[in-house]
């Protein structure tokens, strides 16, 4: 028996018992293996129940748990950390059909997997907004925006951001349909969901190659009335601004 | 828009998100208790609750439970399907009034 062999019948249930699985007499303990078959599965379902709290909310726990497992049958652990398991959730949701019914499910993933990058991400220390204020406004034009590891932004064509917050805060108003673009900051030791205005994701993601100038001008080319106050608010209450600086990171 | 003007709007932006800043402080900590998730203890290999019991069976959750889709929360949220991907500069229309209220 080889390791490909014993993992292969591992994730699939009709497999026969690998060979040389035997108890003490020396014979085949079909039973043993299927609990530790079972427990294999049963933990990757609970780690990702854990993962996606949104996806098992809007599917059901029932579902949800079918669900993965159909999933970890298909993409198994690549990796022993755990915490990163689900990266190709989104991926999965495009294509499994009995998911197809609720379309905004990959953008949903897409934001939970990002939460939990966002969670994992190395620590950053973040500039003292009085920094930005003593900046001549010349200087602040050519400079550039260095941006903590633990920043993610997620674009979707549905409101995730009001979808997330339906799901995991009381009160919460009932989501409107409409295009939302969220910014994950991780102000203390929590990823902290902002809803962006519309031009912020362009002005972001220029920023990672632009001056603070050019990727306002970016913004505003395509997006007249971009609301940089909001989105520098966003960035400076997360503290996901880590240095203001004249050269790139 | 000139140079000089840009750089005006932005210099007036930069003040007011600063003002925005310190005025909310106290308002945005308490919000992230609220809001805070929890994402830890992810890694522990889950050798944990109901593991055990979930064990003794021989087969795993793959029954086929698609149709309890209309379990979760999905059911309360409806929103209009996509039209082949290009629907979002149309995406900011306010849904339709069919919603259950």
């Amino acid at each position: 028996m080889g390791q490909s062999d014993f993992t292969h019948a591992l994730l699939d249930p009709a497999a026969a018992i690998p060979n040389g699985v035997i108890d003490p007499q020396g014979l085949p303990t079909p039973k043993r293996f299927a609990v530790y078959r079972n427990n294999v599965a049963v933990s990757l379902t609970d780690a990702l129940e854990a993962a996606f709290p949104v996806i098992v909310k809007l599917v059901g726990p029932e579902f949800f748990r079918a669900m993965v497992g159909v999933y970890l049958r298909q993409y198994p652990p690549t990796s022993p950390l755990m915490m990163f398991y689900g990266d190709q959730m989104p991926d999965f949701l495009k294509t499994f059909e009995p998911a197809q019914k609720i379309p905004y499910l990959p953008d949903i993933a897409r934001l939970e997997q990002a939460m939990r990058q966002s969670y994992h991400a190395a620590d950053a220390q973040p500039i003292q907004p009085s920094v930005l204020q003593d900046m001549p406004p010349d200087q602040l034009m050519g400079s550039y925006l260095h941006l903590a590891p633990a920043v993610r932004v997620i674009s979707s064509p549905w409101p995730i951001y009001a979808i997330w917050q339906f799901n995991m805060a009381a009160d919460a108003p009932k989501p409107e349909m409409r295009a939302e673009d969220v910014l994950i900051t991780r102000p203390e030791y929590d990823p902290y969901l902002t809803l962006l205005p519309p031009g912020a994701t362009l002005f972001l993601e220029a920023s990672k190659d632009m001056s603070f100038g050019e990727a306002y001008e970016q913004a505003t080319k395509i997006v007249p009335d971009f609301d940089l106050t909001s989105t520098l608010g966003a960035l400076i209450a997360g503290g996901a601004i880590t240095a203001i600086s004249e050269i790139p990171k | 828009m000139s140079k000089h003007v840009k750089t005006l709007a932005v210099a007036g932006a930069v003040a007011a998100a600063l003002t925005a800043h310190s005025t909310t402080a106290v308002n945005a900590q308490a919000q992230e208790k609220c809001f805070g998730v929890s994402l830890a203890g992810e890694n522990d290999c889950a050798a944990g609750p109901g593991t055990s019991c979930a064990g003794t069976s021989t087969v795993d959750y793959q029954g086929n439970a698609w149709t309890l889709v209309e379990a979760g929360t999905c059911s309360d949220i409806e929103l209009p399907a996509m039209a082949d991907g290009t629907a979002r500069e149309g995406s900011l229309e306010a849904l339709d009034r069919d919603l259950p209220a």
